[in-house]
């Protein structure tokens, strides 16, 4: 098939940036987004232009990395899918594509499609985690978890971290990155001790990294590849609230 | 160490099950307050590095980690799916720590040091706790206890999983406690940042010379000892499993500056991924080996059949029973479709050789669910295994709950890397190797499950341990930057970076790549032979030539350039695949994952002939390779150095290896 994409190109972080028209001929149907920008790359390339830098790795929907926002919507219209498992045979001969990057404040452009998304790195650092030194566990069935409280944990534990609920909501909102870790962790016995800390710590670190507010718009949960439910963001807000007043009194 | 003479793995003395033990009791350690003098390396942030960067500086070292992702959480561990086993016997089927230990020895063909495995094999309860107690969210029975499932090469259930997701939230975990590290100060994260070269002082690994992807500036770190965990190098064949960044090139860096390379030649090529469906195709996608579980492998009987099915004339689901030829269940009764990766991925090589392929190009065979779904229902087929029918649909557009899944073997892992001693201290003093990037645990063949476990033994329990015996002897931070072999590195990159970007010629770096990965495939992939691994000797440096001659790479190195970090990767896959070949020409037998069509079993062999094991199975010769083969760089283009390192067998007895 043939198309014309509309892409997003920007030098670097300081550059203004705009879109730039490309033809991307006989791409095959099986060939997926990411392979279809491979192969205008290499034209590209051999035209002795400089090639679309977007970013990615594992290519089957895993490590978070891949982040396009295609035609409007962060990853794709799809449910549950990363921009690496859109494949081409749900476009057709002659469509125009739009490709840009995901977009917030928090996340600044490094080139073209390429952000910067160590704001998330910095949220998990501030509270994301479970103290445990190596070594010092007790053994893995002296701490059973009920079946439901497990499933739910898993459920919020899908996130890869890639970003796009924060891109799909107009006010770049990162509740639903944030309440998925709050409530892997603060679902499990394990979790409890930490679990005020966790909360207040990762909260303020999303304020201070520039992220918006939750104003339940649920553009998050529509775009999540890995379909986690605003249910952790409803969670997070209960949490948060337990632990700022019990913060007050203290 | 002389240069023909054994290597010495520094195997501690005494009974094998006591060996880790006794090391522990007896080993150096460093005084707490003396630990954050130590500056510590480690390269990588995936299972190995990320538990060893985040537990040394739990320790009190004062560590700086590195990846090449923008994340340390997108190392490639991310994408294991399908478990990690543990000896913890909570199924009480009879496993244990000797049974985890027996396994991994036979299922690695009898090439892999004793002494290390049976350590692997005791630390895997460990892992297990250490997880669970960081939150990693195992798959639990409905009375909240763990639950666990089988693996190919094992008769027991002792794999932990998470769903489809087993290496992502083991990872998690694993970053976690990093960011939590990093926060606290005691690791510092270089992210988007690639180790180019590693830099020797007085015969010592002291640092690393890298280049900041972003902006493409290129500097030094000093340090007491550097860790590797760089990854496998899968990649050199250009289409594997592994994500588009994993490459050679940190442990082939380390390789010229004087690192043993051990055993390149042991790939492993896994049986259950989905097929090649064109030439665009920039990479392959496995479906776990669970699946094998409950799927049933099988091809027609009769090759027109299978024609037919390939011209799309008729569909796996109209092929009757008796026309099914179910051949790992009738080759290997007792493991079935459970049969170890080599075997599992050589079978299904062979019946599409004889024609019996059923995907359009010839080369696939069906995975099929029809059984499993009619005796335990759809849904609970969905909850075992949902995500991966998901991921299969979307990739390949059918329905695997309605019609049989189609797959082909594709490279996954590599049980070759750099060869590291007891301690996991390579024959250059200071640099230790962890995960993948070493060779140590696996032999000829890695059982399913066992890399994250050996990915997490080293970085959590093994290096912390033994690091000290290193320490022990040097003054810390008495190598800084200023000493010249720093400049001397640093002034070697420019020169390579500076050389790639002036070439300006035709060839885009895939283009190379491919070309290579083609060859490599065809000549040292899952069949070998003396001749095809002559044809791939002679060829290889025709393409190093026309890379470095004709590679075109667009764009400035003054910042984000990824042809550029591609390029570097393919020009040192291209000086690797040389090596790998030179390894697999001189290994004159069969074992595991490497497979030399001149030596299988044949009708006259006795073993055949007495029922113990199949015509054309691999065929070992003990009695002249029973070695590691660890190899010295001499220069480009030159053939390496080789040292032994021989395999001794103390506790369990050298076989062939059955699983019928
Ligand atoms: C699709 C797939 C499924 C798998 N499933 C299973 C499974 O179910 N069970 C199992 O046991 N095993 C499985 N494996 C194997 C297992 O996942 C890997 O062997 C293991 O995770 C490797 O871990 P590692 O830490 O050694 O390397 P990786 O996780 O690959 O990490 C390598 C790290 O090194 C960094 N790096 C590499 N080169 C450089 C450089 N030059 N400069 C700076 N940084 C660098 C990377 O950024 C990364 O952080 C699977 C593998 C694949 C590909
Ligand atoms: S490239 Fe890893 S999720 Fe898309």
């Amino acid at each position: 098939m043939n198309l014309t994409l509309k892409v997003w190109r920007q030098e670097s972080p300081n550059d203004k940036g705009n879109i730039e028209t490309y033809e991307a001929k006989d791409i095959p149907a099986e060939a997926s987004f990411l392979e279809m920008l491979d192969i205008v790359n290499e034209e590209i390339i051999v035209a002795g232009g400089d090639p679309i830098h977007f970013d990615h790795d594992c290519r089957e929907g895993i490590c978070g990395a891949c982040s396009l926002t295609i035609n409007g919507v962060p990853h794709s219209k799809e449910n549950g899918i990363t921009t690496c498992q859109v494949h081409m045979r749900k476009f057709r001969d002659g469509d125009t594509i739009w490709i840009e990057p995901f977009r917030a404040r928090a996340f600044p452009i490094v080139k073209d499609l390429v952000t910067d998304r160590a704001s998330f790195d910095r949220i998990i650092a501030s509270g994301g985690y479970i103290s445990v030194r190596t070594g010092s566990a007790v053994d893995a069935n002296s701490l059973p978890v009920n079946f439901e409280d497990a499933s739910e944990s898993f459920n919020a534990a899908a996130c890869i971290g890639c970003g796009a609920c924060v891109a799909a909501c107009k006010n770049a909102s990162a509740m639903l990155f944030v309440g998925a870790k709050a409530a892997h962790l603060n679902l499990l016995p394990q979790g409890e001790p930490e679990k005020d800390k966790r909360v207040l710590g990762m909260v303020r670190q999303m304020d201070a990294e520039g992220f918006g507010n939750c104003t339940n718009q649920y553009e998050c949960e529509a775009v999540c590849p890995k379909e986690i439910s605003t249910d952790v963001i409803a969670k997070l807000n209960r949490d948060y609230a337990t632990a700022a007043t019990r913060e007050a009194v203290e | 160490m002389s240069s023909n003479g054994s290597l010495d793995s520094a195997i501690p003395p005494g009974p094998l099950a006591e060996k880790w033990t006794n090391y522990q009791a007896k080993a150096k350690l460093i005084n707490p307050a003396n630990k954050r003098k130590f500056n510590i390396i480690v390269i990588g942030s995936g299972l190995a590095g990320g538990s060893a960067a985040a537990t040394l500086s739990e320790l009190g070292y004062n560590v700086k980690c590195f990846c090449y992702q923008d994340s340390p959480r997108r190392a490639h561990s991310i994408a294991a799916q399908g478990g990690i086993n543990a000896a913890k016997n909570y199924q009480n089927d009879g496993d244990s720590v000797w049974r985890l230990f027996y396994d991994t020895i036979k299922g690695g063909d009898f090439r892999s040091r004793e002494a290390n495995v049976h350590r692997l094999a005791e630390v895997s309860t460990n892992i297990i706790d250490q997880c669970v107690a960081q939150g990693v969210p195992f798959a639990r029975e409905y009375g909240g206890l763990l639950a666990n499932r089988s693996f190919g090469g094992a008769q027991v259930s002792r794999t932990f999983y998470a769903a489809g997701q087993t290496g992502q939230q083991l990872l998690i975990g694993c970053y976690q406690a990093l960011e939590k590290e990093i926060k606290k100060g005691g690791v510092t994260m270089y992210p988007r940042t690639e180790m180019l070269d590693l830099v020797k002082v007085d015969g010592h690994a002291k640092g690393i010379v890298v280049r900041d992807l972003t902006t493409g500036e290129v500097s030094s770190h000093a340090a007491d000892c550097v860790i590797m965990a760089t990854g496998g190098y899968g990649n050199v064949f250009y289409l594997s499993t592994n994500a588009m960044g994993c490459n050679v090139m940190a442990a082939f860096r380390a390789h010229k500056r004087g690192a043993y390379f051990a055993n390149p030649c042991y790939t492993q090529i896994h049986p259950t991924c989905i097929p090649v469906s064109g030439d665009y195709q920039s990479k392959l996608t496995l479906m776990s080996e669970s699946l094998r579980n409950d799927g049933r492998i099988w091809v027609p009987k009769s090759k027109e059949t299978a024609a037919k099915i390939r011209e799309g004339k008729l569909s796996g689901n109209d092929v009757p029973d008796e026309e099914r030829d179910y051949y790992l269940e009738r080759k290997y009764p007792s493991f079935g479709n459970l049969a170890p990766r080599d075997i599992s991925s050589r079978s299904a090589k062979e019946a599409c050789d004889e024609g019996r392929g059923v995907a359009s190009t010839g080369l696939g065979v069906f995975l099929d669910f029809r059984d499993a779904i009619a005796r335990l229902g759809e849904d609970t087929i969905r909850s075992r295994y949902g995500n991966l029918f998901q991921m299969y649909e979307k990739i390949s557009g059918d329905n695997p709950y309605k019609s049989p899944m189609m797959i082909y073997p594709a490279v996954h892992y590599t049980m070759g890397g750099l060869w590291v001693d007891y301690n996991l201290q390579s024959n250059l003093k200071g640099l230790h190797v962890l995960g993948e990037a070493n060779f140590s645990d696996h032999g000829a063949n890695r059982l399913g499950a066992s890399a994250l476990m050996q990915g997490l033994a080293d970085g959590y329990f093994v290096i912390p341990s033994t690091l000290p015996s290193y320490l022990a002897e040097v003054t810390p931070g008495s190598v800084t930057t200023d000493a010249p072999e720093f400049a001397q590195a640093e002034a070697e990159v420019n020169e390579r970076i500076e050389k790639l970007m002036s070439i300006n010629g035709t060839r885009t770096v895939d283009s190379f790549h491919r070309e290579l990965g083609l060859l490599v495939w065809d000549k040292c992939g899952m069949a070998r032979s003396e001749e095809g691994l002559k044809e791939a000797l002679e060829k290889i440096p025709a393409i190093r030539e026309a890379f470095w001659s004709d590679v075109r790479i667009p764009g400035k190195a003054d910042g984000l350039n990824m042809e550029l970090e591609k390029a570097g990767r393919v020009a040192d896959f291209i000086d690797f695949a040389e090596l790998m070949c030179h390894d697999a020409l001189d290994r004159a037998e069969s074992c595991g994952g490497h497979f030399r069509v001149e030596h299988q079993f044949t009708p006259e062999d006795e073993a055949v002939q007495s029922g113990f094991t199949n015509d054309g199975e691999a065929k070992r010769h003990d009695d002249d390779f029973c070695y590691v083969a660890a190899w010295g760089y001499k220069g480009p283009g030159e053939k390496p150095d080789l040292h032994k390192e021989e395999l001794d067998f103390e506790s369990v007895e050298l076989s062939v290896r059955s699983y019928k």
